[in-house]
């Protein structure tokens, strides 16, 4: 006998997509001249037109955050200014299932998580730098550590709030003030956000939104009133940005790509694994720059792992993102798609072997059923490259060097995890791993006490907790150049 | 028989880059003339080519774990180590900077007191870097999480002409564990080439600082374009060209700085990056 879950539908009553957005540049909205629709990637319909910013928005935008900088912001202290980040906090904690709602609306992740994960750590963000605005003098960084000026800021579409969030409230908190732009598919929360700042009576121009693509991003980048970028994106992105800002004194951190290890010893409790390793990489749909998407096996274990992992996967349900029962949703863009199918061929091209369950995917909309490949050779591109969609890589290794190894064979050094029950084991992993983010008997847990960031091309600088207070903050250790 | 007391010949130094622990010559085979402030003649330093910089890269990359991989109090003593030894050779350095350079005699010695100073500043930084740059993060759930500072890798320098700032330079990035190689412009390849000498009886592993001497602007491009190199602290290079030297480090992401000079840990922690580990927590 078989239990089916008849559908749970959260109402999207609680939203309200004007048909048409602005900017918001100095308090209010700003009517943009040309736009672009943005869509529900579940279903392909159209939920509003968004503007595409341009140079002049660009200028308009950073000209109001120096305003506001000079005027307002950097005149608070730090007492001041946390308790605006606090009133933010709260409101977003007050508007979280409008928020949740939206986002999944637009992004096409499944309600449970923008509901239980997502939102509830965008207002966490907030509420933890609330309190560092009044104690940057005990940060480390020197006395009276000194705010850059204007951010600008430029987000993924993985997690589009949360990652406004990592990025809005480290600037403000250290008084920056901050022009943003939300990516091109996914700018309906920011623009919600927006709204909050407006409740919390935030000085206008102190954020300030820009919507629009890569050359609204390249504006912002280029821009001379501008003295700090943070990014978070594709490592080829990245790159060109380091690139655009070589010859400039604006300082950058920069969230890129990563191939994520997850090794599992066989000393590992392998039920805990299995969910670990189905968090890792089916998580967000495996848009996630942390994922764990190479799963390196200790050979006299992969069997028994892979066959409980293929009973798990086949319980994935994948579907209505709305749906309160839904695990996988649907593909950002059908850009993104189109990426994961070309990788997934190559895949195949290479001599892996590719296994997803049976599952039935709706007709309209961008899906893609849970993946794993194995079989998978260190030389294979499905073990190189940043596939970013739920396909695991799988590998194995018989001694410990080897798989220490094989996960830091990779050009990225963002994420890693160990399952092992012998904590001395899991130490020493830990230690070797070339990788800013380690989880030990866990998988993409995220906090805003706690650092993130990446070694070699996975970027520059760490974003929460108090190493994220240094990428806004003049004493911070990214300055002392001549 | 009496012979008239002739003047003595002394014997000179033939000049070699420092690499992997021995000194070796240029594989190409080139030379640059150092003459002193009255344009003496005192030494034809090698001028190291890409190639040289690739062995460099090479040896300080086979040392790297092993030298992070040492105790922070061994590295500590090591570095101690390389201030007893400047402080026997301190009157060479004097003079050889004095001779060489555009300063003062008295400068020359003030420098060369500081340099000893720094050494064992920094000697004593090696097991206070968690301390001062690590944290335990209070996060919401049953995890126990930690954030330390581990040595970014292999670091490229390209020294500044003044001896201080060339110590700071290696003391800083080696104090953590990473591995370097130095880039040593025109006549500071004197006293460098004796500090190398200074080195190899310092119980440094072989490969942890190597030191090329020669030209800047041929060098350092190569170094930034460098795929295996992590880190490039370009201190010693005119402003003008950090542009072209960060577009070319782009391609791997080099951690690329410019410090002034000065002792500030944050010219340690520059080359070191942050690891963050969560640990669950259960019974």
């Amino acid at each position: 006998m078989t239990f089916e879950y008849a559908p749970a539908p959260e109402s999207r009553a609680i939203v309200s997509i004007k048909p048409k957005y602005g900017h918001f540049i100095n308090g209010s909205f700003v009517a943009g001249k040309k736009h672009f629709p943005t869509i529900n990637p579940a279903t392909e319909e159209v939920l509003s037109l968004i503007s595409l910013g341009g140079v002049s928005d660009v200028d308009k935008a950073v000209a109001a955050a120096q305003k506001a900088y000079t005027k307002s912001w950097s005149k608070l202290s730090g007492k001041e200014r946390g308790k605006y980040l606090y009133r933010i906090a709260r409101i977003l904690q007050e508007r979280a299932r409008e928020f949740a709602v939206l986002e999944t609306l637009d992004n096409g992740k499944p309600i449970r998580e923008t509901r239980d994960i997502d939102i509830p750590l965008v207002a966490a963000h907030f509420f933890y730098h609330a309190g560092w605005a009044d104690k940057l003098d005990y940060a480390g960084l020197g006395h009276s550590p000194k705010a850059y000026g204007v951010a600008g800021q430029i987000i993924p579409w993985n997690f589009p709030l949360l990652m406004l969030a990592w990025k809005v409230a480290p600037a403000l908190a250290t008084g920056n003030t901050v022009v943003l732009k939300p990516a091109e598919t996914t700018s309906l929360t920011a623009l919600l956000f927006a709204e909050v700042c407006q409740q919390a009576q935030l000085p206008d121009g102190v954020v300030n939104i820009v919507t629009g693509d890569g050359s609204t991003g390249a504006a912002i980048v280029n821009h001379p009133g501008i003295h700090k970028i943070a990014f978070t994106g594709s490592t080829e992105v990245g790159k060109k940005i380091a690139r655009a800002i070589a010859a400039t004194d604006k300082k950058a951190t920069l969230e890129l790509g990563g191939k994520g290890a997850n090794i599992v010893f066989d000393d590992a409790p392998v039920d805990e694994a299995v969910e670990g390793i189905v968090n890792g990489i089916f998580f967000n749909q495996g848009h996630v720059c942390c994922a764990g998407s190479r799963l390196i096996l200790q050979e006299s274990i992969a069997e028994e792992v892979i066959e409980k992992l293929k009973v798990r996967m086949s319980k994935i349900r994948v579907g209505d993102p709305l749906d309160k029962n839904t695990d996988l949703g649907a593909i950002n863009s059908k850009e993104q798609l189109v990426k994961i199918k070309e990788l997934s061929a190559i895949g195949d091209a290479e001599g892996a072997q590719r296994w997803s369950p049976q599952c039935n995917l709706p007709d309209k909309g961008f899906w893609f059923a849970p993946t794993i490949f194995t079989g998978v050779t260190q030389a294979n591109r499905i073990a190189q490259e940043e596939i970013f969609g739920p396909v695991l890589s799988v590998l194995t290794f018989r001694t410990p060097q080897e798989a220490i190894d094989k996960a830091n064979n990779t050009p990225f050094g963002l994420s890693a995890g160990i399952w092992s029950e012998k904590g001395s084991r899991i130490f020493w992993a830990s230690q070797h791993l070339k990788a800013g983010v380690i989880w030990a008997n866990t998988f993409n847990k995220f906090d805003p006490a706690s650092p993130f960031g990446g070694y070699k091309e996975s970027g520059w600088g760490r974003e929460g907790g108090k190493h994220g207070l240094a990428a806004y903050l003049k004493n911070g250790k990214e300055t002392g150049a001549k | 028989m009496t012979t008239k007391k002739q003047p003595r010949v002394d014997v000179k130094k033939t000049y070699k880059l420092f690499i992997n622990g021995a000194f070796a010559r240029s594989e190409s085979g080139r030379v640059f003339e150092v003459t002193a402030k009255n344009g003496d003649f005192i030494a034809n330093p090698a001028l190291a080519s890409r190639k040289d910089l690739r062995d460099a890269v090479t040896a300080a990359r086979a040392a790297q774990s092993g030298w992070a991989k040492a105790t922070a109090y061994n590295r500590g003593q090591i570095l101690y180590r390389i201030a007893e030894m400047l402080e026997g050779r301190a009157e060479q350095f004097e003079s050889e900077i004095a001779l060489t350079s555009q300063i003062t005699a008295a400068k020359a010695k003030a420098q060369v007191t500081d340099a000893i100073d720094r050494w064992v500043w920094y000697a004593g930084w090696s097991d206070k870097l968690q301390a001062v740059s690590g944290a335990t993060n209070p996060v919401s759930g049953p995890f126990f999480n930690f954030s330390i500072s581990e040595p970014q890798g292999v670091i490229a320098i390209a020294s500044d002409v003044s001896f201080i700032d060339f110590i700071d330079a290696i003391a800083a990035a080696v104090v953590s564990g990473n591995t370097t190689v130095v880039l040593v412009p025109g006549s500071l390849a004197v006293p460098a080439m004796t500090f190398a000498e200074v080195l190899a009886t310092s119980d440094l592993p072989a490969g942890v600082i190597n030191i090329l001497t020669g030209s800047l602007d041929e060098l350092a491009p190569w170094a930034a374009s460098h795929m295996d190199i992590d880190g490039f602290d370009i201190s010693g290079i005119n402003k003008k060209k950090h542009g072209e030297l960060k577009v070319a480090g782009a391609e791997n992401l080099k951690r690329i700085h410019a410090f002034s000079t000065g002792q500030s840990p944050t010219r340690i922690l520059a080359f070191m990056e942050s690891k963050t580990v969560w640990h669950s927590v259960g019974v």
